[in-house]
């Protein structure tokens, strides 16, 4: 028998039961769709989480002054003041650490004119800006000369920007906090909210030493960004880190670190994980309704079998062999489920584009989880349709035309 | 090379149903010739039709011997026997056994499917087969629309489509009237003459029989001549 003429057949006969054919479809269409449109919305939450991590600089680590024990009292992170822009100068020599970023923290109330806002003020070098991947929307970064001179300048967050200038341009202005004037310079670009909620445009950088010596007076600082050259150098580097600070605040043996180092790309690593498995637990649940669609068509293939066993008989009588059987009903579920198959994914992927249009979810439809979703359908058909069609190719002649 | 197109030796079949056996066949020896018209008679549920699916392949014997054209079917394989059943038998059915739901015209053209003939030569072979039973203008019916005559020679034109060395007609004029049982008849001698298709017919009435070159008897399984 050649194939034109075994898939015209298996034609006729879906067409004959075009009702029963179309819902027999429906399940695959439906579970298609489903896959397809589930892992759309899994990978969309995952770009976005990637998005999101390497804004926060996923390859970046950070290190904090921390606890110090002093006759039983342990004091708490952020305590000690051990740690010194000299420290972060020698971290520059570890392989691996492409930048160094040295930083003091605190907050002021800030006027201008007659506006006044509360904000956190942040003491940076201009590196600091490149390691936390954050540019300027207006103006220009103060130098490593302003670093060295304490000159009062200042870079201002769109937050900061709206409250105090509201429409005009904060670039020139001078602001006032803790009794220092202080020019700004440059607007940053908006970030937006972290993603525990809180709002990192609300913040002023100075120079490193302006907020040291003019708003806190002190010598040490309070905390190192560092920038690996990627995320396998950020877990080798820890170690290094931890080794140089204790040799260079002479630590003891006995003697705990003074120092704490955050590990982003742990942070990162762990995030893109749940993302995964939150992709992964999507399409699965869709998987599931893909099956039942192949269950749909191994039921209607059975019941075609049984309803049309005289059919088997006359065809074997006239010279159909088992083979020929056998693809004949193998040929109508494969195509049940190919045209499922190819309606469905038309549906998934409409329905993923409709979701994007009309909701804040971010849905990404990737080639590979059409392939998937396609190959699954076409597997369905196979795996369904087999048992059926074997079970009429085995029948004996006598006992199929025999069948009532 | 003989030319006997069937010879059985012994052949035995029982039916066994819910714990009761039946002995359908009980040694039956059977030789028909090439070119031969034979009839069989005998009593309701003496074997006949177990005997008919027997030479057409659709059914084994449980002991015996069986030859097709000097061939051993039963140590055949399920696709040698499909490929006899397709190419050198031709079988016409006591109910027809047409496909249904499919037109005349597909009807006759299923077995050429199966030789793996090209559509254009099926459907003018099966045209030809159509017109010659009479039916030229019946082709797009399907079963359902046609009378059992009209089925009858359709199945007729099926079994005869591919050419079959030997035909095997298990009552075929048993379903219709005495005319058009007479022109079916015509038929089958004519082929018989005209194209030395070997018949083996199976029949319940004397003047039928009385077609045939040779009348046997089948009794409780065992044939009589
Ligand atoms: N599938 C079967 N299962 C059990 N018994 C069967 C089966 N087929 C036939 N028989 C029995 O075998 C015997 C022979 O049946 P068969 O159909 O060969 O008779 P027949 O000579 O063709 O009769 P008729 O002239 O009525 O068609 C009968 O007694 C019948 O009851
Ligand atoms: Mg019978």
């Amino acid at each position: 028998m050649n194939w034109l003429a075994a898939i015209q057949l298996a034609l006729k006969a879906l067409w004959r039961n075009k009702m029963r054919a179309l819902l027999t479809a429906l399940g695959v269409i439906i579970g298609v769709a489903a896959v397809i449109a589930m892992v759309a919305i899994g990978e969309g939450a995952q770009q976005r989480i990637a998005k999101e991590l390497e804004s926060m600089g996923s390859q970046n680590l950070s290190i904090r002054s921390g606890t110090v024990t002093r006759g039983g009292v342990r004091t708490g992170a952020g305590t000690t003041t051990t740690l010194t822009f000299a420290d972060a100068e020698a971290l520059r020599d570890v392989p691996g650490i492409v930048a160094v970023a040295p930083s003091v923290r605190t907050s002021a109330q800030v006027r201008y004119r007659g506006a006044n806002w509360g904000t956190a003020i942040e003491g940076i070098t201009p590196e600091a800006l490149t390691v936390r991947n954050w540019p300027l929307a207006d103006g220009e970064v103060f130098t490593t000369r302003d670093v060295a001179l304490a000159t009062p300048v200042c870079l201002v967050g769109q937050s900061v920007a709206r409250e105090l200038f509201g429409l005009s341009r904060p670039v020139g202005e001078m602001l006032v906090f803790k009794g220092i004037a202080c020019r700004v310079s440059g607007v940053l670009v908006a970030k937006g909210a972290t993603a525990w909620g809180s709002d990192q445009d609300d913040i002023i950088f100075a120079p490193l030493t302006t907020v040291q010596r003019k708003l806190l007076g002190i010598t040490y600082i309070h905390g190192i960004e560092v920038q690996t050259s990627g995320r396998n150098a950020a877990f080798a580097v820890v170690e290094e880190i931890k080794k140089l600070l204790r040799q260079r605040h002479r630590l003891r043996e006995d003697q705990e670190d003074d120092f704490r180092v955050y590990n982003r790309a742990e942070l990162a690593q762990s995030a893109e994980t749940n993302a995964k498995v939150f992709s992964w637990l999507l399409g699965s649940i869709a998987s599931v309704s893909l099956l039942v669609g192949g269950i749909g068509i191994m039921n209607i293939m059975l019941v075609s079998v049984t309803e049309r066993t005289r059919e088997i008989g006359i065809r074997m009588a006239l010279g159909a062999r088992r083979r020929d059987i056998l693809w004949q009903f193998l040929l109508e579920s494969l195509i049940l489920s190919a045209a499922g198959g190819v309606v469905g994914v038309l549906a998934g992927t409409g329905g993923a584009e409709l979701l994007t249009k009309f909701s804040d979810f971010s849905v990404v439809v990737t080639f590979w989880s059409i392939l998937l979703a396609f190959g699954a359908s076409a597997a369905v058909g196979v795996f369904f349709g087999l048992h059926p069609a074997r079970k009429a190719s085995r029948l004996r002649p006598i006992q199929a035309l025999r069948y009532e | 090379m003989s030319d006997e197109v069937i010879r059985m030796e012994n052949v035995q079949k029982d039916y066994v149903l819910d714990g009761v056996r039946v002995r359908a066949l009980r040694g039956v020896n059977l030789c028909v010739r090439k070119n031969d018209f034979v009839a069989i008679m005998g009593p309701s549920g003496s074997g006949k039709s177990t005997l008919m699916n027997i030479i057409g392949c659709l059914d084994i014997p449980d002991t015996g011997r069986f030859w097709l054209n000097g061939k051993d079917v039963t140590r055949m394989t399920p696709d040698d026997l499909a490929y006899l059943r397709n190419h050198d038998l031709g079988f016409v059915f006591q109910n027809f056994n047409l496909l249904p739901r499919t037109s005349a015209l597909e009807n006759v053209e299923t077995p050429l499917i199966y030789s793996g003939i090209k559509k254009a030569q099926r459907r003018a072979r099966a045209r030809e087969l159509l017109e010659r039973v009479g039916l030229s203008d019946r082709m797009d019916h399907v079963p359902s629309q046609l009378s059992g005559g009209q089925q009858q020679r359709v199945a007729l034109a099926r079994a005869l489509v591919n050419h079959p060395a030997l035909l095997l007609a298990d009552e075929p004029t048993g379903n219709l009237d005495t005319a058009t049982s007479q022109e079916i008849l015509h038929l089958l001698s004519e082929l018989n003459q005209k194209e030395d298709v070997t018949i083996v017919m199976i029949t319940h009435e004397p003047d039928v029989a009385a077609r045939a070159k040779r009348q046997l008897v089948l009794r409780d399984g065992v044939i009589e001549e």
